[in-house]
């Protein structure tokens, strides 16, 4: 579950906070809890060339937002690809683990998670309880992920944001069939030399992502609750073509964004007061 | 005389060839495939017969081949790639047992018996990192055109690994590679090699036997066919100047000509 050494020792602030930083191939997030594991500072930037200052950075966002000293973050847990590079960090747990704590502490009916984020797509499946007991990704190719959708709006001069409004107006959706985000990139052109329409161009598009996967979570079986984390979250359309998909209703908030990150400070909160609980164990 | 005409329209380039009763090449056209695939494919017919000398009138039957070969209404009759490349090939290397050929968004190992009929074929359509696409957004990343390709890749002195596992992740792969200060030059070399690599895998699929020929539009770059010949062990056909790119239309011209025959008998 846990990989590395710590590199500092976890603190014993008089008022226990906690951090989790989670660094994505696309867009690091940052997430402080206070002693109840409430989220009380976030942050999002992306990340960029320069990981370790992205980290850096986002985590320092997310303190000020919340109104604290960096004193009283008693452990920082970091996640995501680059989670290594979190140089400040304590420890370093994988996504997997993150967005299922993460899922579970919003929604406690999850069973099944969605993380489709900037390169990647994971599904995972979650006991009763919150054990993560089977996952599957998709790290190898950017079909199916975050980066497809980048690719389609970039052949469509279209802002990523302006991606999902528009796609929600298509009514007609054309099928893209190929599975590479490369050829879909010329794929829609085509469907746009033939005079279709951008809105159902792009409907097409997300069908296409949602079918992808959809073919993931089958192969660690679908069982509701759903949650969907991740950046592409915050893409209604693509959030409306899954559960039209799924048939059933995805689990889905303003935080859904910053799962992993959430995840991470859960676990750097445990951390955090079993130490500082250690601490007034033995000196009393 | 009758001519025939064998127009390959492919995800990339619509190539069209003409050729003598003699089967002599007598014209030639290529141009970039666009959206307008009638249009186009109507163009290259054209300027092909132009450079021929002959009038629409002495061309006595048009084949079509490649993705597009149906969306060709004035075409008499159509081909699969496969066959169209196995007589296409075999025209210029008798000897060959295994084709391997990269296209724009293609890949193709095609297996031939004795007689040049196709026993086996692998292709990638699926992913362009397994196809001249990969080449060609690698160069993009580096800042480069695809007709800078084959100069740029002359200068390297080493090729530095780029996974190849999808152009689109292949960006990150460059820009840190680019940051840690590699060279240009040796890192399209290293995209050239994955390439290769994968070109060699499809063709151990289908259980290749030389003589080998290498095609396709890739193989106008001499350094990818060079690269490619050296992972054979040496030994591979590559049609001289740009011929490795219409192997597919001279196919697809000589079975134009069959089919007149045929219905001559």
């Amino acid at each position: 579950m846990t990989t590395g050494q710590p590199s500092r020792e976890i603190g014993k602030p008089p008022d226990c906070h906690a951090a989790g930083v989670d660094v994505g191939s696309t867009q690091t997030k940052a997430i402080v809890v206070n002693r109840g594991g409430e989220i009380i500072g976030r942050s999002l930037i992306p990340t960029g060339a320069n990981v370790i200052m992205a980290a850096e950075r986002s985590f320092l966002l997310a303190l000020e937002q919340a109104a604290i000293d960096r004193t009283n973050i008693g452990c920082i847990i970091s996640t995501g690809y680059g989670r290594y590079k979190v140089e400040f960090g304590n420890n370093q747990i994988t996504e997997i683990m993150c967005h299922a704590r993460g899922a579970i502490a919003i929604f406690p009916g999850t069973q099944t998670v969605l993380d489709m984020g900037g390169q990647d797509t994971k599904a995972i499946r979650i006991q009763p309880g919150g054990g993560v007991v089977d996952f599957c990704m998709n790290d190898k190719c950017a079909a199916g992920t975050g980066r497809f959708l980048q690719y389609a709006a970039a052949a469509l001069g279209i802002k990523l944001s302006e991606l999902g409004p528009m796609a929600l107006r298509g009514t007609d959706p054309v099928d893209i069939s190929t599975t590479c985000a490369v050829f879909a990139e010329s794929e829609i052109l085509s469907w746009m030399a033939r005079g279709k329409k951008i809105e159902d161009i792009l409907l097409g598009a997300h069908y296409a992502i949602a079918s992808r996967s959809i073919g993931l979570l089958r192969r660690v079986g679908i069982v509701e609750e759903l949650t969907f984390t991740g950046g592409v979250t915050r893409n209604e359309a693509m959030v409306k073509v899954l559960s039209e998909l799924l048939k059933t209703k995805l689990n889905i908030n303003e935080d859904s964004h910053y799962m992993g990150a959430l995840g991470a400070a859960l676990f750097a909160l445990d951390r955090a007061l079993y130490v500082k609980n250690k601490a007034a164990s033995g000196s009393s | 005389m009758i001519y025939t005409a064998g127009i390959d329209v492919g995800s990339t380039y619509v190539k069209a060839i003409i050729l003598n009763e003699n089967g002599d090449l007598v014209g030639s056209a290529i141009h970039s495939t666009g959206f307008l695939i009638e249009e186009t494919s109507k163009n290259m017919l054209e300027e092909a017969r132009e450079r021929a000398g002959i009038n629409s009138a002495d061309i006595g039957c048009i084949t079509t081949a490649g993705f597009g070969r149906s969306m060709v209404s004035f075409r008499n009759t159509q081909v699969t790639d496969l066959i169209a490349q196995s007589w296409g090939v075999r025209a210029l290397y008798p000897a060959t047992h295994t084709i391997i050929d990269i296209g724009g968004q293609t890949m193709k190992a095609i297996r031939l018996d004795d007689g040049g009929r196709v026993m086996n074929f692998r292709l990638n359509d699926k992913c362009a990192a397994g196809s001249g696409t990969f080449l060609e957004k690698t160069a993009h990343y580096l800042g480069y055109g695809i007709e800078e390709i084959a100069p740029l890749v002359e200068r390297s002195t080493k090729a530095v690994p780029i996974s190849g596992i999808c152009a689109v992740f292949a960006e990150s792969e460059v820009i840190n590679h680019i940051s840690q200060g590699e060279k240009p030059e040796d890192i399209m070399h290293g995209a050239m090699l994955s390439l290769t690599e994968r070109s060699v895998s499809l063709m151990k699929q289908v259980q290749m036997q030389p003589e080998f020929t290498l095609v396709g539009g890739i193989m106008r770059f001499p350094v990818m066919a060079r690269v490619l010949r050296e992972s054979l062990g040496g030994a591979a056909n590559v049609p001289p100047e740009n011929l490795a790119q219409f192997t597919g239309a001279i196919g697809a011209a000589l079975l134009a000509r069959r089919h007149l025959e045929k219905k001559t008998d």
